[in-house]
């Protein structure tokens, strides 16, 4: 690989140990920004700079700088809180972000705009409820999923260990983010900490894990660089098979990049679960692509590398080969909403949150209402990945009032919508994130309404049909797994994808090209028609567009390995 | 070496020929070369004596005794102003006239004026403008001489509604007799429409002058050095109508303030500025107040009424004549009188209330608490005549070419149970871009950038004050000026008014702005501003200051200068090892060399 560097390669080695102009930058008066190369480096520790694209334009011709403000993103492996950790960050989202807590596909809880003179004293906040920031963007592993509402309390238990171990064990090493935001003394070797598994320059770019308890794939795990699928034997935890090269970004026009599944590697036992993730995180830094960011996700590694050479790679590193995969099977990668019991007889409520985002509105207190849950809630909140939330372990004697709390504030909301609905992922888009091209979030509520009205016409209003919606080709809402996908390019205009299915193991595919909603209801339209008349039984959506050849797949290695 | 005795190489009276040679004598070379910098600071200080101000009318030869000395003390331009009409009439008169600022004025002299005018503006509460303070003082002073051969006449310029309404022209007035000299009429008080009060005055002092100077003297027809100045196109009578280019609200939506940056075009005007010079805006009042005060007193706006030989409707009368949007004292009696209201009867008494009612309230206003009955022809006379409202204009001609910027507050504000609004600043808010407004430029010649453009500048300018110095820093850029340039700058919310932000941030990039100071007041718990700013940077403020550097503030004057000037002071006594006394000296010697200027309003 001779070609040069890319700038942010420059940035990093020049940044020692990422901690670049930061402290200088947050010192600035006169803007309310970081410079330009911090931009890339605060990655690492958990935020990004936005601005509000809403007032862009009018504040230029004021004279006056964009509305800059950082979102932060919390580390959270596998999305568990105490009920003191969410009353704490309730706190800091309504005294130092915009008085909403948005849950991420990710697990993670995102704040948005938090202004840069306070986003010290916000980290702080986010560090005394003992839930830290690092790694939760930038060129690093990020948030760790775990299958949030399975059944198999036991194992899940386990699973959930596995996924802090390994989510502590992918900690950068240095220490920048305890010198620059919670006042930590300088060591010696400040500025050139021994990274051990990310070496000086870290990664090349961002590196996913999922551990999925089958049957639920909610984490989407064939999304991710790395997955670990949980074999469960006897309610206990046997090992994992492991996952590589999934992921789903893409850039609208250049065609050698797309979104990809991963590949089953094979089955290893939870002792080697490091070993395998070190072989997997340090061959991608080894080989992944440093001159062109657009190219450098561990899928692009081994497309160009051949999936042979890349499992022969991780098990040189091992040290060992992979066992055979085991057989799985998962059957839905969406929530079960409502209330479910473990197998340990403990209770849970999910709760629908539309678009992940926690916010007092009118008729709709839900910010509000969760703060006084959490105030007699004694069990956990486990966010999932699709953005929902869950009450878990709720005490038979806390019931009721929980319940009553739920209703009070239009928390119920799971209880009536349609299933369509129901299952329905946005990523934020604007008006803070800086690479929307067109509405997500924002626009999930109308879009619901009228693709609702349709299936209601054509008798489906039950029909459970995943519909993902994003900004932009880069798919934080996993678009690329959704029966339905909208996927942002220009304002109010749209790329149609039909077809993925409802396991996250088969990926759908373009349908109409940069159309807006009319024009997308008008696509539509004839085809839930068709699916009312000719579904076979509980055939889903995707499954049906694909069997009437309404769309075209080829089939990946995951829906191979489907039937092993 | 030369063999001729150095002192007939010098070119110096012969007295301090001979002291300089016998001060030179036996000097080492630091010492030699100390005094050349000395002597070469001291001269670059005196390029800025107002040596155009002080240039006689006529050449000096004239005998002490004869001409009519008119002496101003102004600070926004309005007694200099008057001051130079006068010795225009004076000299067209062919009167032997000289005209001088205050600060300019050789004090040794006095003894031996004959004539004296003084035309001298009071500010806030009883301060003179910043170029008398020493005139004043020496005055007030047991150093002031007997002046029993001289006669006098004074002009005061002031505000009603401040109590010590123009207290310095009293003063002057009251100590002159003091010091026998003969007044030869009653002193002069302009209110804020000047011309009422000082018109009548220049006729009575041009007719004074011309009896007392009747007996003409040899050289009573030396040619003047400088021919009559001819007026210019346009001018403060004569506004030119520049067009509107920009209005642009410079704030966002959930700023408490609205402020706006206007562009004007002075195409084809043939009128010029310099940075620090200020643009009159002669305003039409709101229509929507014009209509509620003919409703409040039921009056039809189409009534035809003669005043001062002009007959207009009423209506017009009050959008472009008279002050309806600033009460004074003279109306709210003629009002008292007709509401005939025990409480404001008690209110026109008291020495305390009624200021702060002048300051605080507007026309409507009275006329809503106190109802009383006017008719249309004493309705116009009893109020002042409309003045044009001066702006710090805020840009360069070499960096804006043919127009002129301002930065403008929108005066609004609920109180007493209804909106305000002011009247340029409305004026000027509601214009759509291609209307005109009609304007002029007033010079300010003591607000300028240094003439030495290696000299450093530091600027203090909260709110709108900021304006010149956007001018200033565009100056300077465009003329590649080698001196730095340090901004203080505050307002309340840094993401909601921090005017012209873009522009600053490029100017700190480009090296045109070499430290930019900020204080938002309401962006934390407790308040900053300025002068806790200019406090922290104390150290390197005052080493700036050491070496040569020019001090401006620009903004309000009510409280805002007193606690910045207080704040200089102590910086310059803490990092310049002084008492307070001194840092206060060291402060009065930079505004005596020119280095230290406000434009407070």
């Amino acid at each position: 690989m001779n070609a040069p560097l890319s700038p942010v390669e420059l940035i990093k080695s020049a940044s020692r140990r990422l901690r670049g102009t930061l402290v200088e930058s947050l010192a600035d008066p006169v803007t309310g920004a970081i410079a330009e190369a911090d931009t890339q480096l605060i990655k690492f520790h958990g935020s990004y700079q936005q601005d509000d694209r809403d007032l862009r334009e009018e504040r230029r011709v004021a004279k006056l700088e964009p509305a800059y403000s950082f979102m932060i993103r919390t580390r959270l492996p596998g999305g568990v809180v105490a009920p003191q950790q969410w009353l704490q960050l309730d706190a800091i989202a309504t005294s130092y972000a915009n008085s909403t807590l948005r849950l991420t596909t990710r697990q993670a809880f995102q704040f948005h705009g938090v202004i840069k003179r306070e986003l010290k004293a916000t980290l702080h906040a986010i560090n005394a409820s003992l839930i830290d920031t690092i790694a939760a963007c930038g060129d690093v592993n990020r948030n760790v999923l775990v299958s949030a509402n399975p059944l198999l309390s036991r194992a899940h238990a386990a699973v959930y260990a596995h996924a802090q171990t390994l989510s502590e064990h992918l900690l950068p090493a240095t220490r920048a983010y305890y010198e620059i935001w919670l006042d930590e003394e300088k060591v010696a070797g400040s500025g050139e900490e021994i990274e051990p598994v990310y070496g000086s320059t870290y990664l090349p770019r961002k590196f996913k894990i999922a551990f999925a308890v089958p049957p639920t794939n909610d984490v989407d795990v064939f999304a991710n660089d790395l997955g670990f699928i949980a074999v469960i034997g006897n309610g206990e935890l046997v090992g994992f098979n492991v996952s590589a090269g999934g992921g789903l970004g893409m850039t609208h026009g250049e065609p050698n990049t797309y979104p990809r599944l991963a590949d089953v590697l094979g089955f290893v036992t939870p002792d080697q679960l490091i070993a395998v993730t070190d072989a997997v995180v340090t061959t991608q830094r080894d080989f992944g692509n440093r001159a062109e960011r657009k190219r450098a996700r561990l899928k692009y590694t081994i497309d160009e590398r051949g999936p042979a050479w890349f499992k022969s790679e991780v098990e040189r590193r091992m040290g060992f080969a992979f066992a055979p995969a085991r057989a799985f099977r998962f059957d839905h990668n969406g929530d079960r909403f409502g209330y479910t019991q473990g197998e340990d007889g403990r209770v849970h409520l999910t709760l629908r949150i539309e678009a992940g985002r926690i916010a007092d509105r009118p008729g709709a207190p839900h910010l509000k209402g969760l703060r006084e849950i959490a105030k007699v809630h004694r069990g956990e909140f486990r966010l999932t990945p699709n953005q929902n939330l869950i009450i878990a372990n709720i005490a038979p004697t806390a019931r009721a009032q929980i319940d009553a709390l739920v209703k009070a504030h239009g928390l119920d909301g799971y209880a009536r919508a349609t299933p369509v609905r129901l299952h329905a992922l946005a990523c934020v888009a604007l008006p803070t994130c800086p690479l929307a091209m067109a509405e997500a979030e924002r626009y999930l509520p109308q879009l619901l309404g009228k693709i609702e009205a349709r299936l209601e016409r054509h008798g489906l209003r039950d029909a459970p049909i995943s519909l993902r919606i994003s900004g932009c080709p880069n798919g934080c809402s996993r678009p690329y797994l959704g029966e339905i996908a909208l996927v942002g390019k220009a304002p109010g205009r749209y790329n149609l994808m039909l077809g993925a299915d409802a396991h996250g193991q088969r990926l759908n595919v373009l349908y109409r090209e940069n159309i807006d909603e009319s024009e997308i209801l008008d696509a539509l339209d004839p085809l839930f028609a068709r699916y009312a008349a000719e579904r076979d039984g509980s055939e889903g959506f995707g499954d049906f567009l694909v069997r009437a050849a309404i769309v075209s797949i080829k089939p990946t290695t995951a829906q191979a390995e489907k039937s092993a | 070496m030369s063999a001729e005795p150095i002192h007939a190489l010098i070119p110096l009276p012969e007295d301090k020929a001979g002291l300089l040679t016998r001060l030179i004598d036996g000097l080492d070379t630091s010492a030699l070369n100390w005094l050349s910098g000395y002597t070469a600071g001291l001269a670059a200080a005196h390029a800025f004596a107002p040596a155009r101000e002080a240039a006689p009318l006529v050449a000096v030869e004239t005998t002490p005794s004869q001409p009519l000395t008119i002496v101003f003390g102004s600070q926004t331009g309005n007694a200099k102003r008057v001051a130079e009409a006068l010795a225009r009439d004076a000299e067209n008169a062919g009167l032997a006239v000289r005209l001088l600022r205050a600060d300019a004025y050789p004090l040794r002299e006095l003894k031996n004026e004959r004539l004296l005018y003084i035309v001298i503006s009071t500010q806030g509460e009883g301060d003179p403008p910043d170029d008398a303070r020493g005139f004043v003082e020496f005055l007030a002073s047991k150093r002031a001489p007997q002046l029993d051969e001289l006669k006098f006449a004074v002009l005061g310029l002031g505000d009603s509604s401040y109590t010590k309404f123009c207290a310095i022209g009293t003063q002057l007035d009251a100590r002159l007799a003091e010091l026998g000299a003969t007044r030869l009429f009653a002193r002069g008080e302009a209110d804020v429409d000047i011309d009422t009060v000082a018109k009548p005055w220049h006729a009575r002092a041009l007719g004074a002058a011309r009896e007392t100077l009747r007996a003409p003297t040899p050289l009573a027809t030396v040619t003047p050095l400088r021919p009559v100045r001819t007026a210019p196109a346009w001018t403060r009578e004569k506004p030119f109508a520049a067009e509107v280019l920009a209005n642009q609200r410079l704030t966002t939506r959930d700023s408490a303030k609205d402020i706006r940056h206007i562009e004007l075009s002075l195409r084809d005007s043939g009128l010029s500025y310099e940075p620090g010079d200020a643009l009159g805006v002669w305003a039409s009042n709101p229509p929507a107040l014009v209509d509620a005060i003919l409703g409040a007193l039921k009056l039809d706006g189409q009534t035809a009424v003669a005043h001062e030989s002009q007959t207009l409707p009423l209506r017009d009368w009050l959008l472009d004549r008279r002050e309806i949007t600033r009460l004074a004292k003279p109306f709210v009696i003629a009002h008292a009188l007709r509401a005939g209201h025990d409480d404001l009867d008690a209110l026109v008494a008291s020495p305390v209330a009624l200021p702060r009612w002048l300051r605080e309230r507007q026309p409507i206003d009275l006329l809503h608490a106190f109802p009383a009955a006017w008719n249309a022809q004493d309705f116009v006379a009893a109020l002042r005549p409309l003045t044009p409202r001066l702006y710090s204009i805020a840009s360069s001609l070499k960096h804006v070419e043919d127009e002129a910027h301002l930065t403008v507050a929108r005066v609004a504000y609920h109180a007493f149970g209804r909106a305000h609004v002011g009247s340029a600043s409305e004026f000027l808010s509601s214009r759509v871009v291609e209307t005109r407004a009609p304007i002029f430029i007033e010079a300010n010649e003591r607000f300028r950038l240094p003439q030495d453009s290696a000299r450093d500048v530091i600027m203090i300018g909260p709110g709108t004050g900021v304006a010149p110095f956007r001018g200033f820093v565009q100056e300077r850029a465009a003329t590649a000026a080698p001196g730095r340039n340090w901004l203080f700058f505050g307002n309340p919310h840094f993401s909601s008014d921090f005017l012209y932000q873009i522009e600053w941030q490029q100017a700190l990039k480009r090296g045109q702005l070499q430290r930019l100071d900020l204080a938002f007041s309401r962006d934390q718990a407790h308040k900053i501003y300025v002068q806790q700013r200019i406090r922290q940077s104390g150290r390197e403020l005052y080493a700036w200051l050491e070496n040569g550097a020019h001090l401006y503030v620009c903004g309000d004057a009510t409280q805002m200068a007193k606690d910045v000037h207080a704040a200089l002071r102590d910086v310059v006594a803490e990092h310049g090892g002084k008492s307070v006394e001194n840092a206060e000296i060291y402060l009065a010697d930079l505004v005596a060399q020119r280095r230290y200027a406000r434009d407070v309003y």
